[in-house]
């Protein structure tokens, strides 16, 4: 279980990083709303004044007892707050992977099997244009000219799944897509060479040889042989996609982790940052465990004994 | 020349990929020769100019004339990539070859701090590290390099390790050669080819990344004229009314960093085949 030593080594590098940022906390309510007269009330009341291990020990043994503390400036409870925005980030991000897939996976494909034919070209320059054009450049450019051509402009206020799904989804498609393009690259470029790999293999010359059209030969014998480093490759992908939502999230208003995360920063609200860096970190590990399983999926030999 | 001409014609994508870092690299050395007006002059009169003869590329809501800006930003650009660049290959040479080389428990140290690093959204190490350091052109570099060092010295060690047990190393070993003198001869030139690869990626990642920095606020100070701080800051503003303010130097960006990754894609082809297809490196720190 390396999972455990990681985590602890996540906790202590957030808490002291954080505590190192210029411009600390106490300061900055002082300054902004005269929150308290007194500094070391304050200290007292934030629990800054205890020494830093004192600190550290007191919030992971909070921590493991699920309770996250009380962000510095609303006193409401991280965890809370967390949970709340949650689903926003969760289903941009699974929209995100969902389209990038679908971009990817099908012109991976087609370019392996076409390879170095004009299409083939055109599809490896557009999945590396989708590596190479900033997010939220594309995003502005897209919400200007819809404002411009159809005068539509993304609406202000987040709709929940729950209560309206049709509007919900078709706030959250255009940020989806884009983020979904720029994550297609990787896994397209990662498609197409395995497949190109596979495509060279023994038993691809006798699925051929026993006639089989090429649809089947590539379905059932190629892709599934083909997918292992795209699935590892798409677990690599995560990381960059929870960035993703970060500024995805502040262009098109939507309420999620990212913006909250930005403004702890910016506010110097220790335990949000603490909280919302334990849980992307937590995420992206026991995701990266769940990838490790799916190759057993995939590749029968790879199973964990 | 025949070599060249081969290469051409194997890698028509990666040959692109060079000819647009030439004209980046001949931009940003000539920039005092090709720039019409100087980058940074504030002219009240000209606020928001549509393209002209006089300003091809317009101005920007201080009366700068946008095509001075834009080749000026390939400056930025370059030294924003090249510096951040150096330091992550340079640390993540130094972690990856210690790790990969020595092995044991200078390697699981390492690697568990690696794994650490790894585990937050890279994206979010940057913000860290930006809000740590303040905004300015040295610390963007800085925390752009950190911010990719943990990625490369993954790739790195892995490099070290395939070759760590050839005889060649063993030979040297015997000989009597001395660790840092079998490193510097041994090792490195037979890792120079991902290095390169690694680097190569980077500089497109790097140039990215500050444009996303930028935008969150924590890029590169007016009035330096850096891209992304063209086309995130006023630029967005006036998106509507001014809309090449915005829409050039974003061009710019995605030219750039379209031809350092196909000329890495392409490198890592041609150099070392057991990487192709990717390590998914060139999108780590992609929006």
């Amino acid at each position: 279980m390396l999972l455990l030593p990681t985590l602890a080594l996540v906790t202590l590098l957030v808490f002291s990083i954080i505590r190192l940022l210029p411009g600390d906390v106490v300061t900055l309510m002082m300054s902004e709303q005269g929150y308290a007269g007194d500094k070391a009330k304050l200290e007292q009341m934030l629990g800054l004044d205890q020494p830093f291990h004192r600190q550290y020990i007191t919030y992971i043994g909070k921590a493991l007892q699920g309770d996250l503390g009380v962000s510095f400036w609303t006193r409401e409870p991280v965890l809370d707050e967390i949970l709340r925005r949650l689903p926003v980030s969760f289903e941009l991000a699974v929209l995100a992977m969902f389209f990038g897939v679908l971009i990817a996976v099908p012109t991976g494909i087609f370019s392996a099997v076409r390879q170095d034919t004009w299409l083939d070209y055109l599809f490896r320059s557009a999945a590396i244009g989708g590596l190479s054009v900033p997010g939220f450049w594309m995003a502005t450019v897209v919400i200007v000219s819809a404002s411009i051509w159809w005068q539509w402009v993304p609406p202000m206020r987040y709709t929940p799944f729950a209560r309206d799904p049709v509007k919900n989804l078709s706030q959250l498609l255009l940020p989806a897509i884009i983020l979904g393009f720029a994550l297609s690259a990787s896994v397209m470029r990662m498609t197409r060479s395995m497949i190109l790999e596979v495509l060279r293999e023994d038993y691809v010359r006798t699925a051929w040889a026993k006639g089989l059209g090429e649809s089947m030969v590539i379905a059932r014998h190629v892709l599934k042989n083909a997918m292992i480093p795209v699935v590892t490759v798409m677990g690599l992908q995560l990381s960059a996609l929870l960035g993703g939502t970060v500024i995805m999230e502040s262009i098109f208003v939507l309420p999620g982790m990212g913006k909250f995360l930005l403004d702890a920063i910016t506010w110097r609200d220790y335990p949000v940052i603490q909280g919302i860096n334990l849980f992307l970190a937590t995420s992206i590990i026991v995701l990266n465990l769940v990838i490790d399983v799916i190759y057993g999926f995939l590749d029968p030999r790879i199973r964990f004994g | 020349m025949a070599s060249a001409i081969r290469v051409i014609r194997r890698k028509p994508l990666g040959a692109l990929g060079g000819v647009l870092i030439l004209v980046l690299a001949a931009t940003a050395v000539l920039a005092p020769v090709l720039a019409p007006h100087d980058p940074i002059k504030v002219t009240s009169t000209e606020r928001l100019k549509p393209p002209s003869l006089n300003h091809p590329l317009g101005t920007d809501d201080f009366g700068r004339d946008i095509l001075s800006r834009v080749i000026y930003g390939a400056r930025i650009s370059m030294l924003l990539g090249l510096g951040a660049v150096a330091i992550s290959t340079l640390l993540a040479a130094v972690i990856g070859i210690l790790s990969g080389y020595y092995g044991g428990r200078i390697d699981t140290v390492l690697q568990r701090f690696i794994d650490t690093l790894m585990a937050f959204p890279a994206f979010v190490v940057l913000l860290t590290i930006m809000a740590m350091l303040g905004q300015g052109l040295g610390n963007v570099i800085l925390a752009l390099g950190i911010g990719a060092t943990a990625g490369n010295a993954r790739i790195i060690r892995s490099a070290v390790l395939a070759i760590r047990e050839n005889q060649y190393l063993e030979v040297a070993r015997a000989t009597g050669c001395r660790d840092w003198r079998i490193i510097a001869r041994h090792v490195l030139p037979n890792i120079a080819a991902p290095i390169m690869v690694v680097a190569t990626l980077g500089l497109g990642v790097a140039i990215l990344s500050e444009s996303s920095l930028s935008f969150l606020g924590f890029g590169v100070p007016p009035p330096t004229p850096s891209w992304g701080a063209m086309l995130s800051g006023s630029g967005r503003t006036y998106m509507i009314q001014a809309p090449w303010m915005a829409v050039f130097p974003g061009i710019a960006i995605s030219l750039a960093v379209f031809g350092f990754n196909m000329l890495g894609d392409a490198l890592r082809d041609l150099l070392d085949p057991k990487l192709r297809g990717g390590t998914g490196l060139g999108q780590r720190l992609n929006q």
